[in-house]
């Protein structure tokens, strides 16, 4: 079994593992658990409402920026700085897109994957970068929003620079281990 | 902040649209944009019931203190404004490793929880305390053990060795976390940064206006 197949099962089990330790270990503590669970449930469309201003908020506004071809353009100023370090300029809009849309950074990645080939350099390096940070405009509206908290100090900062290490990480682990090719 | 780059993507836009010709294109993608943020939100809606539920179950019979104890030595270090046994430390760490398995369904249901148990120690409600920041720089650069998605689109293109890229993921995720802890500890003490400076805008903005 190798590391990853060993990761694959931990993960197709966790979800029934864990509803089952939860189950049976407040039935042993005699919690009446189907009243329980649907007092919780009732929770479940109050938080879900309260977020929905937020995310149409950024959702609409990075779609807008994207339609306009701003973002195209802003890649497009950027190609130089790139090239500086290294990073194929057909990756550079995977890298600026991530923080801001999962579905359009997803939708990019698959494209340069299909025109140059999953096992190309572009096609494993898109595909590291992709997987590795989270959307970090959408975290941020999600959770933030479904409290209330209007003052994010400096989390936007921290998040951003978490993202900008972890996309020049990916290309530095993808040149070592793949190679420039 | 997030004000000012939202601000900015919305102008922007609509000034780039004009210049390029693209604004046709640009009303469509606000109005699609708009729809799919209600579709996900009521995507959400059963997994959230669901997951709520069972850590409704979970914190009755008092699995969840039992766990936030057990995690104590990690939780001090990156929540030091937690008390100890907190339900807050379990929901966070919880939210933590379904992110790290690729559980999105179960994460964000877990993540909620975890800001509604925060903001139960938050003194001013709508400014964020430096553990949220902590932990929400800490999810947007959520460690991957199994990209699940990318491995799958790989696949689908015929990749020669589909899982070659779950070394790098994992490599570049651990650098990402690392900096979203150490950057939300630094930053969190800058002045400009601080509770007080936040609050202090917020009332000369009201008194302004």
């Amino acid at each position: 079994m190798t590391l990853s197949e060993i990761l694959q099962l931990i993960s197709n089990l966790a979800v029934p593992v864990l509803m089952f330790a939860i189950l049976f270990y407040a039935a042993m503590k005699k919690v009446k658990v189907f009243d329980v669970f649907v007092e919780g449930a009732r929770g479940g469309f109050d938080v879900a409402l309260k977020i929905i201003p937020y995310l149409v908020a950024i959702l609409v506004a990075i779609g807008m920026f994207r339609a306009s071809g701003a973002m195209d353009a802003l890649s497009h100023v950027l190609t130089p700085l790139t090239n500086l370090i290294g990073m194929p300029a057909e990756a550079l809009p995977v890298a600026l897109l991530r923080p801001l849309s999962g579905s359009g950074s997803l939708a990019l990645t698959t494209e340069l994957m299909k025109t140059h080939g999953p096992d190309s350099f572009i096609g494993r390096l898109a595909g590291t970068m992709y997987g590795s940070t989270e959307t970090t405009f959408y975290v941020l509206a999600l959770y933030c929003g479904a409290v209330g908290i209007k003052k994010t100090r400096h989390t936007l900062v921290a998040g951003l620079l978490a993202d900008a290490t972890g996309l020049l990480a990916a290309l530095w682990i993808c040149r070592r281990v793949f190679g420039d090719a | 902040m997030l004000n000012w780059i939202w601000l900015g993507l919305m102008l922007v836009s609509v000034i780039y649209g004009a210049c390029a010709g693209t604004l046709p294109a640009v009303t469509k993608a606000a109005f699609d944009s708009a729809g799919t943020a209600v579709t996900v939100v009521l995507g959400l809606v059963g997994v959230l019931a669901l997951w709520l539920g069972l850590m409704k179950v979970a914190e009755e019979a008092g699995l969840i203190r039992v766990l936030a104890k057990i995690l104590r030595p990690v939780s001090r270090v990156l929540f030091p404004g937690v008390p100890e046994g907190h339900p807050a430390i379990t929901a966070m760490l919880l939210n933590l490793s379904a992110n790290w398995l690729g559980l999105s369904n179960a994460a964000t249901p877990l993540g909620l929880k975890a800001m509604e148990e925060l903001q139960t120690l938050n003194d001013d409600k709508t400014t964020i305390t430096d553990d949220m920041a902590t932990f929400l720089a800490m999810n947007t650069a959520s460690i991957t053990l199994i990209p699940a998605t990318m491995i799958g689109v790989r696949l689908a293109l015929n990749s020669a060795n589909p899982q070659e890229i779950v070394g790098t993921t994992i490599f570049a995720s651990v650098c990402a976390t690392l900096m979203a802890i150490v950057a939300s500890k630094i930053l969190q003490r800058l002045p400009i940064f601080s509770r007080d400076h936040s609050r202090a805008k917020s009332k000369s903005n009201a008194e302004e206006s």
